[in-house]
């Protein structure tokens, strides 16, 4: 080893925050659409209507059952193919594109769940004097039931997203400079995987660790 | 007003209502009691169709609920409801609980929705409160609140489930007083309640309910003196005795 130098490090320093540009781009693009996305679904879940309730429990059963690292290799190798069978154009470099609809896919199957229980979690009754002031279903829905839900189940999003960010890190199998790859690739470029490694590791811990002492403190704030 | 007609409820193969019926007429203020698990709580969450029935029908104002060209939401906007448990929004104030259902199912402007709910606050001397959450007032504030909130709505009637059943004894005459007051004003009311006192200062007529039927409906004066059955008179003395 002949030891990462601060110089070399700094000198690396313009590629590796455009890594974690990408890092953060997908990581909140997901957390966003995984939300919304994972609220429709724990909303399908609960519906009266059988035949929807099944498909999204299908749908969060099979996310939640399949490894992460394949869906964002299923949708690099796949759906190029067949956005080309089906329109016929050459495609162009779709793998920010690609792993963006897999995190959201995927993270929206877990952040359902989040969702299912923050709407099991408002008291029925509060649904009743949705109904019972006139509004639709889908009105207190929207209007009183999910703000609860939402804000009930804050902490556990914020952690989904934390474990999520974590996660971005898998783009490396479809070639994505994200910092972890782009970290990898530098400290093999200059024969110092190692240590480049376990500086990516220490920012990816500091940051995760750091976001998780705020959700606690937020979450002690609240139960007070 | 409200009439209830052989109504019959099940859950899978237990019966919960049987036949019942009853009328509200306008202006009526009508007692439903009963022990608990008799059936009278879920008979008037039947009358705004918030609880399925399955034989029967009730008309409200003239609007059969079991037609199916009724617009459920629409009548329910139109009968207001008092809960047991309040059931104020916890995430906005107490004047948004009384604006949101105005603004958004009456179209009502805002500034108009806040002038009718700050009206109603003052009549229930609760005009000082009107920025606060519900988490920061008492639980018979609260009640007070939500029936503001149903009033907003210029009820054509008012359901009241238990409303002071989860309040603490001192609290529970600011709740009747409202409702008195409710009372006399000619507001057309049909009430679940325990509170003999109430029924007899403003009920014109008391529904005794057991065991998911309705065992006698008489002029509150008559079922106080002389109760008919025999599990009214037991109802009556356990009420009295406590």
């Amino acid at each position: 080893m002949t030891g990462l130098d601060f110089n070399h490090l700094l000198s690396l320093l313009p590629a590796l925050q455009s890594g974690m540009a990408m890092t953060a781009r997908i990581t909140l693009i997901a957390i966003v659409v995984g939300i919304l996305w994972g609220t429709l679904l724990a909303v399908a879940r609960l519906s009266p209507v059988r035949a929807i309730a099944w498909l999204a429990t299908s749908y969060v059963n099979l996310f939640r059952s399949v490894p992460l690292v394949m869906v964002i290799l299923w949708f690099f190798l796949i759906v190029p193919q067949l956005v080309h069978a089906l329109f016929g154009n050459a495609v162009e470099d779709i793998r920010f594109t690609s792993a963006l609809v897999a995190f959201s896919l995927f993270e929206a199957a877990y952040y359902s769940e989040i969702m299912r229980a923050g709407i099991l979690s408002v008291p029925r009754g509060q649904f009743d004097a949705g109904l019972a002031l006139g509004f639709t279903r889908r009105q207190t829905l929207r209007l009183i039931i999910l703000p609860q839900a939402f804000r009930n189940m804050l902490p556990l999003l914020l952690t989904q997203a934390i474990i999520l960010f974590q996660d971005t890190s898998l783009v490396y199998v479809i070639g994505l400079s994200d910092f972890f790859g782009t970290s990898y690739k530098l400290g093999d470029r200059d024969g110092l995987l190692v240590e480049m490694l376990l500086m990516a590791g220490a920012v990816y811990f500091l940051i995760s660790f750091l976001a998780s002492q705020l959700v606690a403190r937020l979450h002690k704030k609240r139960i007070r | 007003m409200i009439s209830i007609r052989n109504v019959s409820k099940y859950y899978g193969d237990f019966k919960v209502l049987s036949q019942c019926s009853a009328e509200v007429n306008k202006g009526e203020v009508v007692v439903v009691c009963g022990p608990s698990g008799s059936g009278k709580s879920t008979l008037i969450k039947c009358v705004n169709a918030l609880e399925p029935f399955q034989e029967g029908d009730i008309v409200v104002a003239g609007v059969s609920l079991h037609d199916s060209k009724t617009d459920l939401t629409h009548l329910r906007a139109r009968v207001g409801m008092v809960f047991q448990h309040f059931e104020l929004f916890p995430q906005m104030t107490v004047l948004d609980n009384l604006c949101l259902a105005q603004v958004k199912v009456l179209q009502r402007s805002r500034a108009e929705a806040e002038e009718k709910g700050m009206r109603l606050l003052d009549r229930v001397g609760l005009r000082d409160h009107a920025l606060k959450y519900p988490g920061q007032i008492s639980g018979g504030q609260q009640q007070r609140v939500a029936i503001s909130r149903a009033l907003c709505m210029d009820p054509i009637c008012m359901l009241f489930d238990e409303p002071t059943s989860a309040l603490d004894p001192e609290m529970i005459n600011e709740v009747l007083d409202v409702m008195v007051e409710l009372a006399k004003e000619g507001m057309t009311m049909m009430c679940v309640t325990h509170e003999m006192g109430f029924a007899r200062r403003v009920a014109d007529r008391v529904i005794f309910m057991d065991q998911g039927q309705i065992v006698e409906d008489r002029p509150s004066a008559d079922f106080f003196s002389a109760p008919q059955s025999e599990r009214a008179v037991q109802f009556l003395s356990r009420l009295l005795s406590r």
